[in-house]
């Protein structure tokens, strides 16, 4: 199958493999050495990390420094990018310092509103929003031209994703939205969180039925529960999420030793579910603050070891 | 309308404290509206400074007038005689009046007496929202007459984003999700396949960005 960029992530689903990414949130702090640590404990169960950028609005190291730090450990990192912060010429701007160093994929993505973190006082930008932000990606790179016009000289060469949310409201635009995002080139999707599986198969379903799971690569995205309390967190209080009540009830009804070990369980049922799910071409494991729990749920899932594509 | 708030007591007592002659001046337009500057505001504040300064044993002296309009010349001419007497105003009107006041009347310290909110609506008595935000270049047409800038937190041309939750906005319970209106806005018109073109990266010269706007029409100058 043909690729469009040297990006690994895209060679892995272009030959035809289920892959694996997962994140790490960058440090609240300068220390380069967090972010090592973290890479480590996942990089031989994955085929790209994600690099959170100010999640939940709160500062932290940049997105972007943090993915440098990958590629010098020579892993493959995917940027994402909010356009919260940044204008189009700073995301322009930050979109080729990406590609100087050689960073092949990127993740577009609007931002969680910035009352929800560390400066609510603060300005947000929203210049362009993140189907705009796909439309800028792919300008700059199929057509190696600025958004002003002008020729880049050496264009990023960036394997283009994004996000989709199944379980926001309302729920009959969710398939028309992810249209739109493939109709502004995006040519990877990583989802919200799935809890909900059976609201997730019917989105694919529907999705499936406009032929989208053909011209996009659906990642499914995954993240365990440490603790019913967590669960419930989960359920209550973070917008767009859906974990529907069996969920949290068969955390809670497990004693909370073991509850972690039940939230690992859930993850890869989850996963062996999904794999027999049309369109799902991979997994995204966001195991926040538990990333040395990868890759035993990579293995668990039967997705170890990872093809090598180079 | 341009919708205002009260500006706490306190605030405006801080500024006006040491002065002897302060004029209150209401605006009969958007602040009599919401509340906020007009000639019922004018008296309630200066009923207020009046009971301040007895307290404090000043002798400060306090008038009230309330006019038309205080973003046009030709009412704002007409304190043009008295102004000189007072060492304070304090305008009520809008930050448009304000700065017009202080325009005109350069040597006369003008005090706000209201927080400028926003262009929005009377949703009813004691309820002002927002529905526009000046981009200078109205995309009402495409949305169904609902504007994602003024009434999406992240003013998202393609929404909604992934926090609308059963009609609400992420960043609060009591919030529309002003994506959800449009679309449901597109569905009334049966026109919720115009919900799948993309909205272009728009030109925000037009807007704040592009510094300090004007409008000119030579056709109605004279």
């Amino acid at each position: 199958m043909k690729v469009n960029t040297p990006s690994k992530l895209e060679k892995i689903l272009a030959a035809g493999h289920l892959a694996v990414t997962s994140e790490c949130g960058p440090p609240r702090g300068s220390d380069p050495e967090v972010i090592n640590k973290k890479a480590n404990l996942i990089k031989d169960h994955v085929d790209a990390i994600n690099i959170t950028d100010n999640q939940t609005s709160v500062t932290r190291l940049c997105s972007l420094a943090a993915c440098i730090r990958l590629k010098l450990m020579g892993l493959e990192p995917v940027l994402q990018m909010v356009t919260r912060d940044r204008n189009r010429i700073a995301l322009q701007s930050d979109i080729l310092g990406a590609a100087s160093f050689d960073i092949h994929n990127i993740l577009c993505l609007s931002g969680d509103h910035q009352s929800f973190g560390d400066c609510p006082q603060g300005q947000n930008v929203h210049d362009i929003d993140s189907m705009q932000l796909i439309q800028t990606v792919r300008h700059m790179r199929d057509e190696g031209k600025f958004l002003g016009g002008d020729d880049i000289e050496r264009p990023p060469q960036m394997f283009v994703g994004a996000a989709a949310n199944p379980f926001a409201d309302p729920f009959e635009i969710r398939v028309p939205r992810l249209a739109k995002k493939v109709a502004a080139g995006v040519e990877f999707i990583q989802t919200q969180c799935i809890y909900n599986l059976d609201k997730f198969e019917l989105w694919m379903k529907m999705a499936g039925d406009r032929g989208l799971h053909e011209k996009v690569n659906i990642l499914a995205g995954l993240t365990p529960f440490k603790s019913a309390g967590m669960a419930r967190y989960m359920k209550n209080r973070v917008p767009g999420m859906d974990v529907p009540e069996e969920v949290v009830k068969r955390m809670a009804d497990t004693p909370k030793e073991k509850q972690p070990e039940e939230g690992i369980k859930i993850c890869i049922e989850s996963i062996e579910r999904l794999k027999e799910v049309e369109g799902v071409r991979g997994f995204h494991i966001m195991a926040i603050e538990w990333e040395e729990k990868v890759p035993e749920i990579v293995e668990a899932a039967g997705l170890y070891p990872r093809p090598n594509v180079d | 309308m341009i919708v205002a708030d009260k500006k706490p007591i306190e605030e405006i007592i801080e500024e006006v404290k040491d002065k002897h002659n302060i004029l209150i001046l209401g605006c009969n337009e958007c602040v009599t509206v919401c509340e906020a500057g007009g000639k019922k505001e004018v008296g309630i504040l200066a009923s207020a400074l009046r009971m301040y300064f007895m307290k404090e044993g000043k002798e400060t002296n306090i008038d009230e007038v309330t006019l038309e309009r205080q973003c046009d010349h030709e009412y704002l001419e007409e304190i043009r005689e008295v102004i000189d007497q007072y060492d304070a105003v304090v305008s009520l009107a809008c930050g448009v009046g304000v700065q017009f006041m202080a325009e005109k009347y350069h040597s006369t310290p003008i005090y706000p007496g209201v927080n400028t909110c926003f262009m929005g609506v009377t949703e009813k008595r004691g309820l002002w929202t927002e529905r526009c935000q000046g981009c200078g270049q109205c995309i009402l047409a495409r949305t169904g007459g609902i504007c994602p800038i003024s009434r999406c937190a992240k003013r998202i041309l393609n929404g909604p984003c992934g926090g609308s939750t059963e009609g609400h906005c992420e960043i609060h319970k009591e919030l529309d999700c002003g994506w959800q209106l449009i679309i449901e806005r597109l569905k009334a018109l049966d026109r919720l396949d115009d919900y799948e073109k993309i909205y272009p990266i728009k030109d925000w010269s037009t807007e704040r960005s592009g510094g300090p706007r004007k409008v000119v029409r030579e056709d109605v100058q004279e």
